[in-house]
Formats: structure tokens, C-alpha cells, sequence
């Protein structure tokens, strides 16, 4: 008689083809991969802001976290840095010392702000706008040689790259090398095994040779008069120049990352969106002075980052619920962006809401995106441009969504351009 | 009601009649003056409300905040008279405020 234990499986941690509203609580692990590359994870954000709003999952591969659901809640989070720590990581995956980077992002205060100023100018909106024409150059070139009347990939063809030239702008990064960026900041986000690295080793070999890049890029930039673009300012600053070499490889990361899937995914996910909302696209078309409401719009409702994690320093509570110093506590912007109690109306795409810039997209308090007027830069010019060619980027296929429940974004867009579509024809 | 005015980096005044016990901030808000974007409604958590205080009133309105001063401290363009609006509690000590708004919000 065969052992019955034997055919009993350990039930598969994924969420896809469940049921959201009567899978238990104790177990969801929101956390997982599944429903996000699935496309059917809002309802689930939706049980547990109804039925726990502060949630704890006991058993993950990656160790218990709690997961934060209400607009509110995380808005009391991020405005206490001293209880919620970004340090000693903002992901989910507690980190091994051998494979950390230091980065501003995970560090508090007062260590975090003496980094980020260094940085923030290359960002401020007057430096901007000596980009605006650059950039708005790129987009042209991008989109007059889009093909018509044949399907093609949006995100390679216009986000990817397009995100890549304003990255390697900002670095003044060899700009025929300008693909190696994207494939660092894809591989510093990877998840082993989901095709691109088979382990963190191995992504952290890869790393090392950015390392030595930008290593050779300092080398120059030091010797030379202070400039404008972000190797100049690191190997200039006071808070940085002295900066060790996984503290400077760590930094560049995160300004490769910040501005690389955040920025790709919300230029795909904006065609997504016009295009499951017609009647939003019709208001664009009838009215292109909407367009930067439109554009924070896009990135309320793409959430480009699902959630970022803190770690409690001390015991505290948080919506009736205890949470004990050391746990591991995740804001789901994801969560807090379609949260009724916040937002009117969360879940419809409405490009001339009112109060269109409160979202947690960028998160909020000192940590709260320092690119972010840049991504509005890139979608308005985008969008700015694409309004005046084209009637219509049209969808003719299932977008592919990535692997990840931290990073929210798509690998294929397919679109087509028709011919009957291009203005001026 | 309190007088408010509000000028904008290009030289354009607003004047407005505000209630006591609205923020400076949403005062702006409420009555559509430009260069405030309030993103974070008033929670002292986005920087985008930052005005600069006239002189003659920066007494009066007094110092930044506890939570106040971490966000103005990673604003570029901090000046001594620099406040957070949202953080401004209008009241009759205030009436006649003058604020000056920077050219970008962060």
C-alpha cells in the first residue's frame, strides 16, 4: 500500500487560480512572484485591506514580514524613520553581508541625508531643464523610426531605450556602452533563477565589473573641473569623494536602478493603460494640455514598485497590531495607490483626476524618490511627442509582465502603428 | 479671515482671504495659486509645499518643525527663511503674510 505521505505535495506558495477572497489569510504570501506576473494580484491587495490591513505571513521563503496595505498606515511609516529603518536593506530579501551594496536608500538619517545632497542636484529640476531639449531630441529620433503597420515590441523598441540614453546622459556614460547600464541594474534587481542570473554570486561577479567601469570613469572625471553629471559629483563631493568602493558601486547602482525599470515600466504601462481606457485616450487626443496630470496619473496606476521594506527598531504598533523590533514590515505602494480610502475612484485610469501627484509611487518622507521630477520629464516630453504623430499607439497582444512582486513591469508590449494613425497623412 | 500673499517666482502676486486654522498651504490650494504642489497633502512628507518667508514675517511664523527640518534639509534650495506651508497654521498673528514660491518644487 503506497505511503499517502509520499503523494502529498507541500502546496505550491504561488496564489495563481486561487480564490482571493476565501484563500485564509495565514496563507498569503503577497510577497510571492505568482500573482504578480499573473496579473491577479489586486484583488488580493483588496482582501487584505478589508481583512488585514496590517498583515503578518509567519512562513515565507524568505523569512516572516508583515505586509502594510492602507495609504494612511504607510504614510505614518515613512514619516518615522527612527522606528521603520531602511537599514540594513529596502528589499524584501534580508541580505548577505559578502553581497550588499551600501546605498543611501538603505541608510537613515543622518548618514543618508549627507549622501543624497550630494547627488540631488543632477536631478533638481534646473538642471532639467538644460536636458529638456536633449531629451525631447532622443524621443523624436526614437519615435520617427518606429515601423507602421507591423507589430512591435514597445518596450524594446521605445522604453527600454529610451530610459537607457537618459541614464547614460546623466552619468555622461560612454554613450555606445549605454546597453550595459540597463544590464547591470536588470541584473542588480534580478531574482536567481528567473533568467538572467542563476545566483546572487554570480549577479555579484557581473557587478564587479561595473565596479571596475565606473572605477576608470572616477579616475577621470577626478582629475578633471568639477561637472555636472553624477560621476563628476560623486568623485567631487565632500560626503562622497572619499567614498570606498562598494559604497560608490552601491550608490551608482541605485541611480542606475532608480531611473532604469521604474522609468521603462511607466512608459509601456501609459500605452497599456490608454488603451484598456479608450474614453482616456479619446480625453488626451480632444485635449493634450492634459498631459502632466496624465503622466502622474500613469505612474499612480503602474506603481512601478510594488513595496518597499523597513525594519522595525523598536516594538510599535501599527494599526492594532504589535510589531516587535527586528521584524521585517513591507509598504505596498501597490496596495496604498487603489486605497478608496485615500483615492476616489482608485481602480479607474482618469488622466485629469483631481490631486493627480498624491500617490505613493515615488513613496514619501526623506526617502521619497529624488528622480522623480525627472520620470514626469520623460513621460510629458514622451507623450508631448508621441500626441503630436500618432492618433493612436495601439495594443495588439497580452503584455508580458515580469517575475517579481517588487519590480512591476512588462518584458513585451506588442503594438502597432497603422499608417491611418500617423497625423499629418 | 487672514490675508495671504503669495508671490510667484516670475513676479505674479496672489492675494487671498484665508481662514484661520487652514495651513498656508492649503489656503494655496483651495484658491488655485500656482507653484505649490502639496503632493503629500499636508503630512510634512514631500517637500513640494516649500515657501520662503518675507523677511519681515519669518519671525512671526516661526521656525521649522521637528519633522520639518529633515525635509528641508534635502531640498536644494533651502535658505535660512525657508518653511514647509503645510506647516503654517494660519491664524490673526499672521494676517498680511507675504511667501515667496521658489521657481521648482522638489
Amino acid at each position: 500500500m503506497p505511503d499517502v505521505t509520499d503523494q502529498r505535495t507541500k502546496p505550491s506558495r504561488s496564489l495563481v487560480g486561487r480564490d482571493p477572497w476565501t484563500t485564509p489569510l495565514d496563507e498569503i504570501d503577497l510577497a510571492h512572484p505568482g500573482i504578480w506576473q499573473a496579473n491577479e494580484f489586486l484583488p488580493y491587495l483588496a482582501r487584505l485591506r478589508r481583512d488585514a490591513p496590517v498583515h503578518y505571513c509567519a512562513d515565507s521563503p524568505l523569512g516572516p514580514y508583515w505586509s502594510v496595505m492602507k495609504y494612511k498606515d504607510i504614510m505614518t511609516m515613512e514619516a518615522a524613520p527612527h522606528i521603520y529603518s531602511s537599514e540594513p536593506t529596502i528589499g524584501i530579501v534580508d541580505v548577505i553581508p559578502e553581497f550588499t551594496l551600501p546605498m543611501f536608500i538603505a541608510m537613515d538619517p543622518p548618514k543618508h541625508e549627507e549622501q543624497r545632497k550630494t547627488v540631488q542636484g543632477v536631478v533638481a529640476p534646473a538642471n532639467l531643464k538644460n536636458l529638456e531639449g536633449l531629451i525631447r531630441q532622443r524621443v523624436i529620433a526614437i519615435l520617427d523610426k518606429l515601423p507602421k503597420d507591423e507589430p512591435f515590441n514597445w518596450v524594446d523598441l521605445v522604453s527600454r531605450d529610451l530610459t537607457t540614453q537618459m541614464l547614460a546622459t546623466l552619468f555622461d556614460f560612454p554613450f555606445e556602452d549605454r546597453h550595459k547600464l540597463t544590464y547591470w541594474s536588470d541584473v542588480a534587481t534580478a531574482i536567481p533563477g528567473a533568467g538572467l542570473i542563476d545566483s546572487y554570486e554570480e549577479g555579484f561577479e557581473i557587478l564587479k565589473e561595473c565596479l571596475a567601469y565606473f572605477s576608470r570613469l572616477w579616475q577621470e572625471r577626478a582629475g578633471r573641473e568639477p561637472g555636472s553629471d553624477l560621476i563628476s559629483m560623486l568623485a567631487h563631493g565632500e560626503a562622497t569623494r572619499n567614498m570606498p568602493p562598494r559604497e560608490f558601486l552601491g550608490n551608482l547602482i541605485l541611480l542606475i536602478v532608480g531611473g532604469n525599470d521604474t522609468t521603462r515600466n511607466s512608459i509601456s504601462g501609459g500605452v497599456l493603460a490608454l488603451n484598456e481606457n479608450p474614453q482616456e485616450y479619446q480625453k488626451l487626443r480632444d485635449n493634450p494640455a492634459l498631459i502632466p496630470s496624465m503622466v502622474s496619473e500613469i505612474i499612480r496606476w503602474q506603481t512601478p514598485l510594488a513595496y518597499m521594506r523597513r525594519t522595525a527598531k523598536v516594538d510599535t504598533e501599527l494599526g492594532g497590531k504589535t510589531i516587535r523590533a527586528g521584524d521585517k514590515v513591507l509598504m505596498w505602494y501597490a496596495s496604498a495607490n487603489r486605497d478608496a480610502d485615500a483615492i476616489d475612484n482608485p481602480d479607474e485610469f482618469i488622466i485629469d483626476r483631481p490631486r493627480a501627484r498624491q500617490h505613493l509611487s515615488f513613496g514619501f518622507g526623506i526617502h521619497r524618490c529624488m528622480g522623480n521630477r525627472l520620470a514626469e520629464m520623460q513621460l510629458r516630453i514622451l507623450w508631448e511627442e508621441i500626441s503630436q504623430r500618432f492618433d493612436k499607439v495601439e495594443v495588439v497582444g497580452e503584455p508580458t509582465r515580469i517575475y517579481s512582486s517588487f519590480v512591476k513591469g512588462y518584458t513585451d508590449l506588442p503594438v502597432i502603428i497603422r499608417s491611418s494613425a500617423v497625423k499629418g497623412q | 479671515m487672514t490675508r495671504i500673499t503669495y508671490i510667484e517666482h516670475n513676479g505674479t502676486e496672489h492675494v487671498i482671504d484665508a481662514n484661520n486654522g487652514e495651513s498656508v498651504m492649503e489656503a494655496a490650494i483651495n484658491n488655485l495659486v500656482p507653484g505649490i504642489d502639496a503632493d503629500c497633502g499636508g503630512a510634512c512628507s514631500c517637500g513640494t509645499c516649500h515657501v520662503f518667508v518675507d523677511e519681515a514675517w519669518v519671525q512671526a511664523v516661526g521656525e521649522p518643525g521637528e519633522f520639518e527640518e529633515p525635509m528641508l534639509d534635502i531640498n536644494p534650495e533651502r535658505s535660512a527663511n525657508s518653511r514647509l506651508s503645510c506647516q503654517i497654521d494660519i491664524s490673526d498673528e499672521l494676517d498680511g503674510l507675504v511667501v515667496r514660491l521658489p521657481e521648482f518644487q522638489f
